[in-house]
């Protein structure tokens, strides 16, 4: 049944009445996802694009039954629009949003393990996806696949990359969780790690991460010690220079720490496949699971 | 963001922060009178982001305020090269005059946003005036951390730690307390992400000041910041990537042969990888991001090019809310209006590719179309060599 997001899923999506709110909305409608609604302060009571719009995500998960939220809200609200949704008990928050103060991000975070029930993802991520079932995010979703192979990453168009080639190649994917760029954020690559292990449906994993702290070190040596699944991982920003930001708010070697060379040492003494060009993550995962390409 | 130490004297300043006396001088007479004014004597600092300015010979002790004014001439204008700046260098626009101190210790001190404990985090050390990497490489056991709780903020009893580690005593423990704790309110309530003290002095009279100061601000927290916004110096940034920033384009430029046009900052990242990979060497990082104009590829296109080291393109994208065809029609743009005499490989996949390879047959450029990213890569390279 994959991990995070299936057919269970009732999704609210947080900032509606946006144009990209709306217009992701009806995207994961599209893609089959149950989107019950919406929540815009202020424009309660009314609908749009058939979707309902509610005044506070308590209302609209009293009314809805949400149990999962997208979140489109500017980044000046969007930590309140997490601490919102924790506190209305949405067991799945998504947040697209990019550029929230790293200061927000650190009040939220100190505050998650008092809503163990819920989960965030990202922000500054694409969202979360299984393939044929639903879509919480800005992904395209006919690039996907419906098959065992969890994707992990901290890059949405490098996800995309690797779905890509995947799917190419035949092999589908059981969820593909993006999450997110940004210094602090609410799922790591352990995470996200953990839920595939005990997934029966995922059979093995590609990870993607990027220079700029050190969750891939930590994930190397959590999948030492725990992991039970073939994992392939690449490392985005091999060639950039220290001390510049790539983009992302966290992809930054500072003070000679953080580099992709680091991380994919760690990785590979973790027994895991490291590619060192991103064409090849279709291809590792194939030789990983004896397809024959 | 960056800011200059004379900024960010200001702002501890703002925040009952010690520091010493100082101000910018405006030309070399008024580095003699400020000079007299501090007695006959004066430390003379040139203004770049970049560290290492010291032994770079951009912080000069002036003996009398003749010296001074000396000391303000050469440094206006010269290229300042710390390890730094690279071998360019940077141009010294301000010159910052500062009372000298009596100094008895130096110590360290900063505080920065600790990614894996998400807190702010106190680094505080006896070792002071000498680069904290090296004190944490032979030393490690000199420097005291102590994370801030973002629920709470800086308790008495962590800045008295702090303060004890630092072996201050007496009246300099009772200031060097109320300097931490103020030091932290500035930190919160102007976003910074990093602020560092290097070397925090304790003076002869027992005073606890900040002799230099080195402060970072989050970006994504500046629209809530205009002060701090207007502390920003274009001179600190190269001007492509200033140029870039008007168009929303995310650029850095990089010293290699090829360009790269994606969409994306990890895409864009392995885009750079892997003509690395492959033999080449790429010119730049540009993210053009989700929501990109036909005219802001075309000014992407520009930028790139105005790089006379660039010998081909790369573009690759990866359309999800990103269209192909928005693309392909800034690429053809592009090519009318600015003209494009380099090689140039086109890769496109996703939203709207067979729209964007369309308009690209269709406008007779001589564009090399790559299926997919290894193929892109391979052609590029062998294009440019």
């Amino acid at each position: 049944m994959a991990v995070l997001v299936g057919n269970h899923t009732k999704l609210i999506v947080q900032g509606i009445t946006g144009r990209e709110g709306l217009f992701h909305a009806t995207g994961c409608r599209d893609y089959g996802t149950n989107v019950v609604g919406g929540v815009t302060p202020g424009k309660g009571g009314t609908v749009i694009e058939g979707f309902p719009v509610f005044n506070t995500v308590r209302d609209a998960v009293e009314k809805t039954g949400a149990n999962a939220t997208m979140i489109f809200v500017p980044p000046s609200g969007a930590a309140d629009a997490i601490l919102e949704a924790l506190s209305a008990g949405i067991a799945l928050i998504v947040c697209i949003t990019e550029g929230i103060p790293v200061l927000d991000m650190m009040k939220v975070k100190r505050v998650l393990p008092d809503y163990p029930g819920s989960r965030l993802i990202g922000p500054n991520c694409p969202g979360v996806i299984t393939p044929g079932q639903a879509k919480i995010g800005i992904m395209p979703g006919r690039i996907h696949l419906a098959g065992n192979v969890g994707v992990v990453s901290r890059s949405g168009t490098l996800t995309y990359e690797a779905v890509g080639q995947l799917t190419a190649l035949g092999i589908g994917q059981s969820t593909c969780i993006g999450i997110g760029g940004d210094p602090i954020n609410g799922t790591s690559h352990i995470d996200a790690l953990k839920l595939f292990n005990d997934d029966p449906d995922t059979h093995a994993v590609v990870m993607i991460g990027e220079i700029g702290g050190n969750a891939e070190e930590d994930a190397a040596a959590w999948v030492k010690a725990h992991m039970k699944k073939p994992v392939v991982a690449f490392i985005a920003g091999q060639t950039a220079p220290p001390g510049r930001r790539m983009g992302h708010a966290g992809a930054i070697i500072s003070g000679g720490h953080g580099t992709a060379a680091e991380k994919m040492k760690a990785l590979e003494a973790a027994g895991i496949t490291v590619v060192q060009s991103p064409a090849d993550m279709g291809n590792a995962m194939a030789k990983c699971l004896g397809v024959n390409v | 963001m960056n800011i200059h130490e004379f900024q960010a004297k200001e702002l501890l300043r703002q925040y009952k922060v010690a520091t010493p006396d100082g101000r910018v001088a405006t030309d070399a007479e008024d580095a003699r009178q400020i000079t007299k004014a501090y007695g006959g004597k004066s430390v003379v600092k040139a203004q770049i982001h970049a560290g290492g300015r010291g032994k770079g010979g951009g912080v000069k002790f002036a003996t009398d305020p003749d010296k001074a004014a000396e000391l303000f001439k050469q440094m206006l204008g010269m290229n300042l090269v710390t390890k730094q700046t690279g071998a360019e260098g940077r141009r010294v626009y301000t010159v910052f005059i500062s009372d000298p101190v009596d100094i008895d210790r130096e110590l360290y001190l900063s505080f920065l946003v600790d990614r894996a404990s998400s807190r702010i985090t106190i680094l505080a050390s006896t070792e002071g005036g000498v680069e904290i990497e090296e004190v944490a490489e032979k030393t490690p056991e000199k420097i005291v951390r102590v994370a801030i709780d973002p629920a709470i903020g800086l308790s008495a009893f962590q800045a008295r730690e702090v303060a004890f580690a630092l072996k201050l005593e007496g009246d300099a423990f009772k200031k060097g307390v109320i300097f931490l704790q103020n030091m932290y309110r500035l930190f919160v309530e102007k976003d910074c992400s990093m602020i560092e003290v290097n070397p925090l002095v304790v003076t002869k009279t027992g005073d606890v000041i900040a002799l230099d100061a080195k402060m970072g601000f989050d970006d994504n927290a500046l629209f809530r910041h205009p002060d701090i916004l207007a502390f920003r110096d274009l001179h600190e940034e190269a001007p492509e990537e200033t140029e870039a920033s008007k168009f929303n384009l995310n650029f850095i430029k990089l010293d290699g042969t090829i360009g790269c046009m994606v969409n994306g900052a990890g895409l864009a990242m392995g885009t750079m990888d892997i003509i690395k990979y492959h033999g080449g060497s790429p010119a730049n990082f540009l993210d053009v991001g989700g929501s990109a104009t036909e005219d802001a590829v075309m000014n992407a296109f520009r930028i790139i090019l105005q790089d006379k080291a660039v010998k081909g393109v790369m573009v690759n994208i990866f359309g999800g809310i990103m269209r192909c065809d928005i693309v392909a029609g800034g690429i053809v743009k592009a090519a009318k209006e600015i003209g494009i005499k380099v090689p140039v490989v086109v890769r496109l996949e996703g939203t709207n590719v067979e729209e964007g390879k369309k308009i690209l047959a269709d406008s007779g450029l001589n564009l090399i179309v790559a299926e997919g990213l290894e193929d892109a890569a391979k052609k590029i390279v062998a294009a440019t060599k």
